[in-house]
């Protein structure tokens, strides 16, 4: 199952495989000060820190965890922006 | 001839510059290669000596030298902004109308900092990645007399990580011995989930901070500075009253690897192979030191342990012969001194498949870093560290 089968097609889609700690979840910070309010952000990442750090972050930061999705190799992990 | 040009005089681009010439010594002196470096100033700086500007007695003299006096006299220098790459025409143009042909091409640009992109930075923060920042940064702790002081991070990457832990753990000790110790509260600001992006030396770091009773915020990317109220906010929602404030200002590539399309806005870091640290898929390109997008320190470290890999990779191609394999891949290697305070510190040796184990902090690695501080102009940029290495 992906973000895709749950929501609509995420706003930005953010590849981050390949980078580690805290590569993933600033790509994230970075997309969410450039977007709008309700977009959704899919987060692809091979770090297993991420699927921890980014949930952490994203409550912390106050918007919404749509879901973390584990695939083959990666995790997916989509965010809907709320402010 | 074969032309092999290096931009950026630092670390990397001097070490790799005088690396290469040794090693292709015979084709420089029969006239078959030359190896250029261009650097914007022609002044190297050891940079890691601005913090102890600020948080020590380190002369801003003693951290600069003339290129020309640590570069091997095969070595040529050019002294020039450059201008632009042009990938098909394989040339370097410079500033002032000039250009450069390369065979191969050595990008040792560095970072940059970037106080400006965040509003009100340069007129309320303090920051110690400039001589002239270090200083004021200095003067400031002078004047203070006690009050909240806030340490954070405003960009991630940043050139050597440990250093804004190592500012605020050596300000919490210079305010206890100056006696202001009760009258201040000192907090440490964190952009990701805990004090340091490697959980090792976050789980040595932690228990210091609060032994220390320093606040450390986790999750605080800093994202305004209210000049009116002292107030640095996050964009996490977080606020933070400050009587002194010092952050690390955003950083990031060289503008002209952006403007070449060689290296991707909005960062400009170069797609590096972690391995053979060619850019993206040019067999003749490579970088190294802050240059690269790779996950490790930006620090002078990193480039000194890049440096042999890539001086191997390019005189091999010079000579037409295979690379030797042991020395010409990187394996990730970085090591570095962290000062906690009190005259104490660490190593943070580590590589890409190996996570640092810092040992307790001691009086022996904070003398180690001083020490490597005032040999560093004898040892490093001639490529003289292997003695140094071998005994840590």
């Amino acid at each position: 199952m992906t973000a895709l089968d749950l929501e609509t097609t995420p706003t930005t889609t953010i590849d981050a495989r390949g980078s580690f700690c805290p590569g993933p979840l600033m790509e994230l910070i970075r997309a969410i000060r450039e977007g709008q309010v309700g977009d959704t952000l899919a987060v692809i990442s091979s770090d297993n820190g991420s699927k921890t750090d980014i949930p952490a972050w994203v409550e912390k930061a106050g918007h919404r965890l749509i879901g973390v999705f584990p695939h083959e190799g990666y995790d997916e992990i989509a965010v809907e922006k709320l402010k | 001839m074969q032309n092999v040009v290096i931009l950026g005089g630092g670390v990397g681009g001097t070490l790799v510059a005088n690396l290469i010439s040794r090693k292709i010594k015979k084709q420089i002196d029969a006239g078959e290669a030359k190896v250029t470096v261009v650097d914007e100033t022609g002044q190297h700086v050891y940079q890691p000596g601005f913090m102890y500007i600020a948080m020590g007695n380190e002369d801003p003299k003693s951290l600069r030298k003339p290129e020309r006096q640590l570069l091997d006299d095969r070595v040529e220098l050019v002294i020039g902004e450059v201008a632009g790459i042009d990938e098909e025409a394989k040339t370097v143009s410079l500033a002032d109308d000039s250009a450069l042909d390369y065979d191969f091409l050595v990008l040792a640009t560095g970072s940059r900092i970037l106080p400006e992109a965040i509003e009100h930075f340069e007129q309320e923060a303090h920051h110690f990645y400039s001589e002239g920042a270090a200083l004021k940064l200095r003067h400031a702790l002078d004047a203070f007399t006690g009050g909240k002081v806030v340490v954070g991070i405003a960009g991630m990457p940043y050139k050597c990580p440990p250093a804004p832990l190592e500012v605020a753990l050596l300000i919490e000790a210079e305010l206890r011995e100056r006696g202001l110790r009760d009258q201040s509260e000192v907090h440490f600001c964190s952009p990701i989930a805990r004090a340091f992006t490697i959980e090792s030396v976050s789980e040595m770091v932690t228990p210091e901070l609060a032994k220390k009773d320093i606040e450390l915020h986790t999750f605080f990317n800093v994202e305004t500075i209210d000049s009116e109220r002292k107030v640095v906010e996050s964009l996490e929602g977080e606020e933070l009253e400050y009587d002194l404030l010092v952050l690390v200002p955003p950083h990031k590539g060289a503008q002209v690897l952006m403007d070449s399309g060689i290296a991707p806005a909005p960062g400009g870091w170069l797609p590096t192979d972690p391995k053979t640290l060619n850019v993206g898929d040019r067999p003749n390109v490579w970088a190294l030191g802050d240059a690269t997008n790779l996950p490790l320190s930006k620090a002078g470290s990193t480039a000194h342990f890049e440096a042999p890999v890539v001086a191997e990779r390019v005189s091999a191609m010079v000579q037409g012969r295979k690379p030797h394999a042991k020395e010409s891949i990187y394996t990730g290697k970085v090591m570095c001194f962290f000062e906690v305070g009190d005259g104490k510190g660490t190593l943070l040796r580590f590589d890409y498949e190996n996570p640092p184990k810092p040992p307790k902090p001691s009086r022996l690695w904070h003398v180690g870093k001083i020490f490597f501080n005032k040999t560093y102009y004898r040892i490093v940029p001639k490529g003289r560290g292997g003695t140094i290495e071998k005994r840590l």
